[in-house]
């Protein structure tokens, strides 16, 4: 299943759809969106291009073992976990920066729990769909 | 700030993903492990200290007060159950090193093994009775895997009965908080033992009792419901089968005890009742089941069955020696347990074979074994003076005070066919001669290589060393009980703790 209209369409959609799970990612908490969803339209992204190009160019673009993705964001959502302690708050409390940045807008630990949810969820489905292909190949 | 109370469960987590990041270093997991399982026991003796001196402590997560937060709450019997399991999660580690195969470890192993260790501890620590389903969903969901893990034909076999009771329990855990949660409009335990006793529909009180007997009753292996058990526990290797059996049905009784020491204490003639009825018929049809079996592990796992029939039946005479006795018989139960099956484990190790028919000769060959055989074993039939004998002895004092002569009768009863249970094994595996057309798949000591056999045999020692320590000196190990009964019996301390001034 190598279309050219799938494949062209790919090449422009790819990057589109990533920056559109950025954008899911940092809009979350208070409205529609958050690191589930945007780590499910990332890893549908690359789905798209493996469905396009194979599992071997898809591994040539996304160079990281789906496993550690996902143990990189298990750590970052595990960390902002622990982080408010360093503070004397209690274990999961919110710790936000009071300055807005730009982009992320309101920073704090909630943050950095979605960004781990956003690779843990990339990672978990990548890894699936990487085995289900290579088994196939 | 108390979150150290939150350490035994985060800890395990951290090394658990750390893990991940070697997911090809099978040495470095091995490691990691390693040193991740004495630091959690570490935390635990730390932590067991720290509840000891500073009576009941609770962590409000995220800053969110009771009842409406979720809080994880840490009395005197929480620390027992984390203590033990980290005393069982050390042990388990070493073992592992000896006798966990290539394959397992490549696919995940020690990874599972810390998340398992994570979601036990969770459980114990939860204050808040949906809280405390995550916990039992995070250890089920990672003992699954671990059941499963290696795929051989009899492991699937056993983790299709095991997965299906588990999730009939947690369906029914799940329907029970929500009913609960609709009548009382909360879920902390403290909240809701303040709530119970208010309302008016006192029938309904029962009902849920019922549904929280039956589905922590799965879980922890009661009669009638307990035929999962024996059907799964002896299909994965022995680490596994050793930590299952020392921790997962604990879990469940040690819910028992919360639920019922806390909750439902509104119709004690009513519910306790019921739960000595259970005990007694636990026992029975553990021991006996084990009577008729002839393989190793088979018979270990009938006997978690009746052993948990003394805990429960501490339980259901609620009175201060009776917890204190199943508080007591836990933490000597779950020690023995899990070395007797790490003892079986050394013995298929060297015989390649978990049945008594093709074993045998074993004493001759290797005393040391033997002896290390002998003292869990006699334990958990109650000779003196070993643990097993004090935590059964009180258990029975107190059916005497009760005047539940018939439980007393059972529980002595069923200490004999134990007894006779260990021996069938000792005479079976170990005095023996071998029958010479099996005695050829074996392999000698000799042929392992030296760190092998030094990780097999330490956990062992060490949780022998244990056994005789409590037996030897029950003293303060008793005095602990009694206190963590006392905090069970009055459950206004908890209370309060829990809820200060909120109320």
């Amino acid at each position: 299943m190598r279309s050219i209209i799938l494949r062209t369409m790919t090449m422009y959609l790819l990057p589109l759809l990533l920056i559109f799970s950025v954008f899911l990612l940092f809009r979350g908490h208070n409205h529609p969106g958050g690191g589930f969803v945007g780590g499910l339209v990332a890893s549908a992204a690359y789905s798209l291009y493996l469905l396009g190009f194979g599992i071997d160019k898809v591994k040539t673009i996304f160079r990281a073992q789906p496993i550690k993705v996902l143990a990189f964001g298990l750590f970052l959502a595990a960390s902002s976990l622990v982080f408010p302690i360093f503070f004397g708050k209690p274990l999961m409390t919110g710790v936000w920066y009071e300055h807005k940045l730009p982009i992320v807008g309101s920073f704090g630990t909630p943050t950095v729990f979605d960004t781990g949810v956003y690779f843990t969820v990339l990672g978990v489905t990548l890894s699936i769909i990487f085995t289900l292909f290579e088994d196939k190949e | 700030m108390n979150s150290i109370l939150a350490m035994p469960v985060v800890f395990p987590l951290f090394i658990g993903i750390i893990m991940l990041f070697f997911w090809q270093h099978r040495s470095i997991q091995r490691i990691i492990n390693v040193i991740g399982s004495t630091v959690t026991l570490a935390l635990a003796i730390y932590l067991t200290w720290y509840i000891k001196t500073s009576g009941i402590q609770c962590l409000y997560i995220g800053a969110w007060k009771a009842p409406f937060g979720i809080i994880f709450t840490a009395d005197l019997l929480t620390m027992t159950m984390i203590l033990v399991s980290g005393i069982i999660g050390f042990a388990t580690a070493l073992y592992s090193l000896g006798t966990m195969d290539e394959t397992r470890e490549h696919f995940g192993y020690y990874p599972l093994l810390q998340i398992m260790i994570m979601g036990i501890n969770g459980s114990f620590m939860t204050g808040d009775l949906f809280n405390m389903f995550v916990w039992f969903e995070v250890l089920l969901i990672s003992s699954f895997s671990l059941v499963a893990l290696g795929g051989e034909r009899s492991q699937l076999e056993g983790a299709i009965k095991y997965v299906i009771l588990n999730l009939l329990s947690s369906s029914l855990f799940v329907v029970g908080v929500g009913i609960l949660y609709g009548i009382t409009g909360g879920l902390n335990m403290a909240d809701l033992a303040r709530k119970i006793p208010m309302l008016p529909n006192k029938g309904i009180i029962n009902v849920m009792a019922m549904f929280f007997l039956v589905s922590f009753g799965i879980k922890a292996a009661i009669f009638p419901l307990f035929f999962w058990l024996p059907a799964s526990y002896h299909t994965p290797p022995a680490a596994v089968s050793a930590i299952f059996a020392g921790m997962l049905t604990k879990v469940g009784v040690y819910a028992l005890f919360r639920v019922f020491t806390l909750i439902f204490v509104t119709d004690i003639a009513f519910t306790h009742t019921i739960i000595i009825i259970i005990a007694m018929l636990t026992m029975l049809s553990g021991v006996l089941g084990a009577a008729s079996q002839m393989e190793f592990r088979r018979i270990l796992s009938f006997h978690i069955i009746s052993q948990i029939g003394y805990m429960i039946l501490g339980l259901g005479l609620m009175t201060p020696l009776g917890i204190a006795g199943g508080v007591f018989y836990i933490f000597h139960h779950i020690i023995v347990k899990t070395n007797l099956f790490f003892v079986s484990g050394v013995v298929s190790e060297l015989k390649g074979t978990y049945l008594l028919k093709k074993l045998g000769g074993v004493l001759k060959l290797y005393p040391l074994l033997g002896l290390l055989f002998l003292i869990p074993a006699l334990s958990l039939g109650g000779v003196p003076p070993l643990s097993g004998f004090w935590a059964k002895y009180t258990v029975a004092v107190a059916a005497v005070e009760k005047s539940e002569y018939l439980a007393l009768a059972v529980s002595l009863f069923v200490g004999l066919l134990t007894l006779f249970s260990m021996i069938k094994i000792w005479n079976e595996v170990f005095w023996k001669e071998q029958k010479a057309e099996y005695a050829a798949e074996q392999q000698t000591l000799r042929q392992l290589p030296k760190f092998k056999i030094a990780m097999m045999f330490a956990p062992i020692i060490l949780l022998a060393a244990i056994t005789l320590f409590i037996g030897l000196y029950p003293e303060p190990f008793f005095d602990y009980a009694n206190e963590a009964a006392h905090q069970l019996l009055n459950p206004s301390v908890y209370i309060n703790a829990v809820l200060g001034g909120a109320q």
